[in-house]
């Protein structure tokens, strides 16, 4: 591809300190997001799977802004995202040398860059029973991003962006829907409304953080074919976030699996699903239920719970759980190594592409 | 069927009074079998009244709710015409039930231990020593150290919180177990630990489980025969076989086309349009006729009754040709 990527993150950290007390100093951290990269190309899918607190949300909270990075880079069409976009586009003082400083000085700056990266990159929670204020109309949860960015002031303007939203998330006529207030649709129908609030702005970027999986099955299929047909008719990029590797099967093409705050297999959905290299790939894979009977299989069931991320086991962090680890895991942490052209497994079993 | 069930719903029709003096009808005509060590599922969107099928059985349903037909046998004796003295033996002793929401479903401010010991002591007549002995086995049981009674629901993981549920639904040894959505909040590695447990909890004790869910690849991992619900009644019901390899149904073929399977990728996911109905103003005919893409001109005025187009089958279609079941 020669045109620069949606979205390039580098090497990206977020560690969160935890204090014993508000006094004490900070003895640890939080390891959530531990030297992340990836790129996301235009109109691509890219799905983040993983437990929960492998750092997925994390990841999709600081791509956004909610988060400041403790390292690394986004790139958003090629600019920096962050306290230093933050900073050259409002001449402000640098950042302070320390922390604290730089939190301060942070608070101070009126947040323009930030808000021009939320009109183009916009997220799509989990849960439609708690993301809508239960005491706005439809018409006025689609219509608050635009008041916000003070986009199409004039009322005609609105009223059209806000109608066009909803009908292509497929509430239609939308006038029905103006002035009903959240508890009177269904669980689909809210999503739909998320989701067109979401796509009110024409981002070019959408965050999905388990859009579906507070839903029915029967409604997720419908929600995910409309993910879909907006990302193929309007060819936005999508990062979406799940622990369920089946609603990803049909909807990604890559796959970026992630454990404790890595990604440990990455690929083209296709060859992570048919070939999966990393051992916490294959199990969770294994686990994913298949709906027949007759093809009940085999399954690899990690025992206990994904560890503390403030305590991040040494060498391969997967190794406690690692079915198939031996001496060596314990002391060397992997390098990724690749599988084929596109794939790649952070697994010191993993044998490396044949040559040629 | 030959084996004695443990359970047999037969023809519950359950109705809830709502504050304008309506009446939902929350279930109609329910007919189905447990047999013992028997998995049976019970499938269905939200508001098809699984849980008040669950409610009904344990006689727990909330004031406004009345069971107006139809009989609950266990072990051959219908509960319906117990007091709710005699009911209460019943109650965790014969069947327990893991309430949907593992989350919230333990008081937050009472140990794991007293929370389960209060169980058994509430049902039996047992000194506080045994009764910690015993929450110490029932810990141990569904893989939580002994030592980690003492602690308090925050102090545990999602998983952790589900199978102390389940620690406590086992207290005094029941024969059924129902289970509401009990994985439905959580991971897929913690929802296999979780259904692991079932079925190895299962083994050693010879219990039957009914396992409610929307989720019917859960269905496929661990029951034996499965209970499609539609709109408070049963639109399909057969042997786990049957519902997924030959299901007759219309509302049946369309939830299993709906299922993303990660072995076979497709490019659209069939989804069911529209919503299920009200159940303050259910349609006339077939329940799904509004939503269902075969239907014949009589769906919209003749309910369907339930047809048995194959031994230990039953489909409520017109579409579907056999001979009228009947449940005795």
């Amino acid at each position: 591809m020669s045109e620069a990527p949606v979205l390039e993150v580098r090497s990206l950290f977020k560690y969160f300190p935890v204090r014993q007390s508000l006094l004490r100093r900070v003895d640890k951290s939080v390891k959530a997001v531990d030297d992340v990269s990836f790129t996301l190309g235009r109109g691509e899918v890219l799905a983040i799977v993983g437990e929960s607190g492998c750092g997925k949300t994390t990841i999709a909270r600081t791509l956004i802004g909610l988060e400041e990075q403790t390292d690394g880079e986004i790139l958003f069409h090629g600019e920096i995202v962050g306290v230093h976009e933050r900073r050259s586009h409002t001449g402000l003082v640098p950042v302070g040398s320390t922390k604290e400083e730089g939190l301060r000085s942070q608070l101070t700056l009126p947040h323009i860059a930030l808000k021009r990266l939320r009109q183009r990159v916009q997220m799509i929670f989990q849960d439609p029973y708690e993301s809508l204020n239960p005491r706005s109309t439809i018409f006025e949860i689609v219509a608050e991003p635009l008041v916000v960015h003070g986009i199409a002031r004039e009322r005609d303007e609105r009223n059209s962006r806000v109608k066009t939203a909803l009908e292509e998330a497929g509430l239609r006529p939308a006038e029905d829907y103006f002035m009903r207030y959240p508890h009177e649709l269904s669980g689909g129908q809210r999503q739909r409304v998320v989701i067109a609030a979401a796509m009110v702005l024409e981002p070019e970027l959408l965050l999905a953080d388990e859009p579906v999986s507070m839903l029915d099955v029967s409604i997720r299929a419908e929600i995910l074919n409309l993910l879909r047909e907006l990302q193929q008719k309007r060819g936005v990029s999508i990062v979406f976030i799940t622990h369920d590797l089946s609603t990803v099967a049909y909807f990604a093409d890559r796959i970026a699996v992630m454990y404790l705050g890595r990604i440990v297999e990455s690929g083209p959905t296709d060859e992570v699903l048919r070939s999966p290299q990393h051992p916490y790939t294959k199990a969770l894979l294994s686990v994913v239920p298949v709906p027949n009977p007759r093809l009940r299989k085999e399954r690899i069931i990690l025992q206990g719970e994904t560890p503390n991320a403030a305590e991040i086991p040494s060498g391969c962090r997967f190794h406690p759980r690692c079915p198939i680890a031996s001496g060596e895991c314990e002391l060397v942490d992997p390098p990724y190594i690749q599988v084929s052209k596109m794939h790649q497994a952070a697994c010191l079993k993993v044998s490396p592409q044949k040559s040629g | 069927m030959n084996e004695q069930p443990l359970l047999g719903v037969r023809h519950l029709t359950t109705e809830f009074v709502l504050s304008e003096g309506k009446v939902a009808r929350a279930l109609e005509d329910v007919s189905f079998d447990v047999l013992p060590g028997q998995t049976v599922g019970l499938v269905g969107e939200s508001g098809c009244g699984k849980t008040t099928t669950l409610m009904s059985v344990m006689r727990l349903l909330p004031s406004n709710g009345r069971i107006t037909s139809g009989e609950i046998r266990f072990n051959g004796k219908d509960l319906l015409t117990l007091s709710e003295r005699e009911m209460r033996s019943y109650r965790w002793k014969e069947m327990a039930i893991v309430f949907q929401g593992a989350m919230n479903a333990l008081n937050p401010v009472m140990k794991i231990s007293d929370q389960i010991g209060e169980a058994i002591l509430l049902h039996d007549v047992m000194d506080r020593d045994h009764a910690q002995k015993r929450v110490g086995e029932l810990l141990e049981m569904v893989g939580i150290p002994r030592t980690r009674g003492d602690q308090y629901p925050h102090q545990y993981s999602g998983g952790m919180r589900q199978r102390a549920m389940i620690a406590m639904s086992l207290a005094c040894s029941p024969s059924l177990l129902f289970a509401d959505e009990p994985t439905t909040a959580l991971d897929v590695m913690i929802q296999a630990q979780v259904l692991e447990l079932l079925r190895e909890i299962q083994k050693a004790l010879g219990l039957a489980i009914v396992l409610v869910t929307h989720d019917l690849g859960v269905v496929a991992e661990v029951c034996d025969s499965v209970v499609v619900m539609y709109g408070g009644k049963v639109a399909e019901y057969g042997t786990a076989d049957k519902i997924y390899n030959s299901a007759g149904h219309p509302y049946t073929q369309r939830l299993l086309a709906s299922f993303p399977d990660v072995n076979r990728p497709t490019d659209t996911l069939v989804f069911i349009p529209g919503t299920p109905p009200r159940l303050t103003d259910l349609p006339r005919g077939c329940r799904f006729e509004p939503r269902c893409d075969v239907k014949l001109p009589k769906c919209a005025e003749i309910d369907p009754l339930l047809i048995e187009p194959d031994n230990q089958h039953y489909v409520a279609c017109h579409l579907c040709k056999g001979r009228e079941a009947h449940f005795v």
